[in-house]
């Protein structure tokens, strides 16, 4: 598919006059018009498209925020409301930004997931895999330090919280956190600094989208067979087949984000950040986003402040091998009836690890009440101890076993006998064992 | 329909990855009072929010400032739409300090509309001494920082309960004469029995409002009841001035981006009809 020929002729002097000299409208109809596209992708496969959209938003209602906006500690919080009461539409653009967060986290983990079990990571895709783990990584940083820019008191303490984890590595953790903070506290060099890189990392992961996107154009699409594309008959070109598609699939999401941003903007907040950060009075709980609680409560189930850190870090990191800890040579989770079991197991596991993550660490799992020490109970720290476990053990022994000893359903012969045998059952021959 | 599930498995997932916040140890459940404003349909009473102004007056403002606010700010759409008259009236009725003029002198002039509102206290430290050492909180964003009550599912469908919260703070003191023996001993020097309130149940706050401390301009009886909840509700709108104009263009934005949605369906299906 890296080399597939496009069909474009300038049609106008201009056009073969800018054709000579640079090539563009050759790479737009040969990878974004013509580009072959497996023809059985189902919703799951508009995500991608849904991201870019997400991140064209955040890049453009952030740099029309901070034109309104003063990175400076007595003024960040008074400017964050200016934003909201005295710049036109500037509720409209900070509820965009802000719920868009969420949007692009709850997008992406929907990707990831899908990558997951249709096994997308597979030969010939972990480098285009491992890109995208990247991606998720500086989207963690760049969430983590806008979250600060409004500089309320979860703003304030989730910084303090989050940058003193780098003090726990060995050697250089002190000077690598006063180097985060720029002195010795957060303040405003912090603030400035996270400032600026959350200005410059979107551009980063648009740079990184790049490649994932290159990356997807030299092996083409995975689909839900798992099956390579065998010949011209297997896909559709992109346009108008899943443009469209995929217009239709953004249009949905984008009506679920306005729902948020239009009739419950703070809901994925916390009610606390409306209150100016204040260094000497500390929360009553410091709990992170939503879309890190899994990563918190991997982070406290370990009780080495130094292994937590290792632990949570290791739980992202982990993703990058994950295409050699899959055994199994068949892709698509609907041929591996097993795995498929695993892997529903694996999300909800994701989601109880969310839930460790929400609540004060010796209370009663799903409750207020703190339980007694010395005694056994389930508290949030033992769920996410267990949950925790669970993850690490999904990735280092469920994966690399299942491979070998699981016995997959027959795969199709190819993506148009798939298509063919769930459209019109009575007209494919049932495929050799 | 895969689309259908796809949403469902995103929406399931959204809601529960969201924790169960956590509540101060022993607080009150917020009383569920309802209001004008909440749903996606609702909107202000103005009038409501007019009185809600003249308690914050006349009764909060004493002691706690609202320094994101402005005079010119009570005349916008979807506040308490006072007149511009009734504004420019009211702003000069309070002296503010300007200046300094060209010869390096402060003073003091009528306020203007576009002056905000003036804080009872110089700083932080002047509003502590004269408090008995508790501070009270600037009321701006109050309804939006202080939550009535708690859990994942109750926010989404209730929301957070800030205007409750104000509510019952301003309703929910315990008289003195029924405490029980045992809260009579913990009782600290000047303070007072609120269970509703979230750094309680002690609070520096005396019982701020008694029956007809306010005087309505339009007649409404000044209960305790009747001004707590006009300046909750006018609290909750100085938070979030700009709530009718968001839902308002909620609604448009939805509307179109649903037509949208069916044309790109219709075209989808017709784009597709070839395959297979």
């Amino acid at each position: 598919m890296s080399g597939h020929a496009s069909n474009y002729q300038p049609k106008s002097a201009f056009g073969k006059w800018f054709h000579e000299r640079l090539p563009i409208m050759d790479m737009v109809q040969g990878q974004a018009l013509d580009f072959p596209t497996p023809k059985n992708l189902n919703y799951f496969w508009t995500f991608g498209g849904i991201l870019a959209v997400m991140l064209v938003i955040q890049i453009v209602t952030g740099v029309v925020l901070v034109m309104h906006y003063t990175p400076h500690v007595d003024m960040a919080f008074n400017s964050v409301e200016h934003i909201m009461r005295d710049v036109n539409s500037g509720w409209l653009l900070r509820y965009m930004h802000a719920n868009g967060a969420s949007m692009f986290f709850i997008a992406v983990y929907i990707h990831m997931f899908r990558g997951m079990y249709y096994g997308s990571y597979k030969a010939p895709r972990e480098v285009l895999w491992m890109i995208g783990v990247l991606i998720y990584l500086v989207m963690m940083a760049t969430a983590f330090m806008g979250y600060v820019l409004p500089w309320g008191q979860m703003s304030f303490w989730g910084a303090k919280v989050i940058t003193n984890l780098f003090s726990a590595i060995p050697f250089v953790g002190d000077s690598l956190t006063t180097m985060l903070w720029g002195g010795y506290s957060v303040d405003n060099p912090t603030l400035n600094r996270f400032f600026s890189l959350h200005y410059l990392l979107p551009f980063v992961i648009a740079g990184l989208v790049v490649l994932h996107i290159w990356a997807l154009h030299v092996v083409g699409n995975n689909n839900p067979t798992g099956v390579s594309v065998k010949s011209p008959q297997d896909t559709v070109p992109f346009s108008p087949y899943y443009t469209v598609k995929d217009a239709f699939a953004i249009v949905i999401f984008l009506m679920f984000y306005a729902a948020w941003v239009f009739f419950a903007p703070n809901y994925l907040g916390h009610a606390i950040n409306y209150q100016e950060a204040n260094p000497l009075v500390t929360p009553a709980h410091i709990v992170p986003e939503w879309y890190y609680l899994p990563f918190y409560a991997i982070l406290r189930a370990i009780p080495d402040k130094l292994g937590g850190v290792i632990a949570m870090f290791g739980s992202i990191l982990i993703l990058f091998a994950l295409p050699w800890l899959d055994t199994s040579k068949v892709r698509s989770g609907n041929y591996r009836p097993i795995f498929k079991q695993f892997f529903w197991l694996f999300v909800l596991n994701c989601i109880i690890l969310g839930f460790a993550g929400s609540g004060a660490p010796d209370n009663y799992f799903l409750s207020h009440e703190a339980a007694p020490p010395d005694q056994w109970a389930l508290t949030y720290k033992l769920v996410g101890q267990i949950s925790t476990a669970y993850y690490f053990a999904h990735f280092l022994v469920i994966l690399p076993l299942l491979g070998l000893l699981e016995t997959p359903k027959p795969l199709p012969a190819s993506i148009s006998d798939a298509v063919l045998a769930k459209n019109h059952p009575s007209t494919v021959a049932v495929p050799a064992e | 329909m895969t689309l259908l599930k796809t949403l469902a498995i995103a929406a399931a997932g959204l809601v529960l990855s969201l924790g169960a916040a956590q509540a101060a140890e022993g607080q009150k459940t917020a009383k569920d009072i309802s209001f004008s404003f909440e749903w996606p349909f609702g909107h202000f009473d103005r009038a409501q929010l007019q009185r809600g102004y003249k308690v914050y007056k006349e009764v909060c403002a004493n002691c706690h400032a609202m320094h994101q606010m402005s005079f010119r700010n009570l005349s916008q759409p979807g506040g308490p739409e006072f007149s511009d008259e009734q504004v420019k009236a009211l702003a000069a009725s309070f002296q503010v300090q300007d200046g300094p003029n060209n010869d390096g002198e402060m003073f003091e002039r009528p306020g203007l509309p576009s002056d905000r509102f003036p804080s009872p206290f110089p700083n932080e430290q002047a509003a502590r001494a004269a408090n008995g050492g508790a501070y009270p909180p600037d009321l701006s964003l109050i309804t939006k920082s202080r939550p009535g009550w708690y859990g994942t599912i109750n926010q989404l469908i209730n929301g957070i309960g800030g205007p409750q919260y104000v509510y019952s703070v301003l309703t929910g003191y315990t008289p003195d004469d029924q405490l029980t023996e045992e809260l009579k001993k913990e009782q600290p020097e000047g303070k007072y029995h609120n269970p509703y309130f979230a750094n309680g149940p002690w609070i520096g706050m005396a019982p701020p409002l008694s029956d007809d401390q306010v005087t309505f301009d339009d007649g409404t009886p000044s209960t305790v009841d009747q001004m707590s909840r006009d300046v909750s509700a006018f609290l909750a709108w100085a938070a979030e001035p700009k709530m009718e104009e968001r839902k308002r263009t909620g609604f448009m934005v939805l509307i179109f981006l649903g037509v949208l949605a069916l044309l790109l369906y219709l075209s989808m299906k017709k784009v597709w009809a070839k395959v297979h």
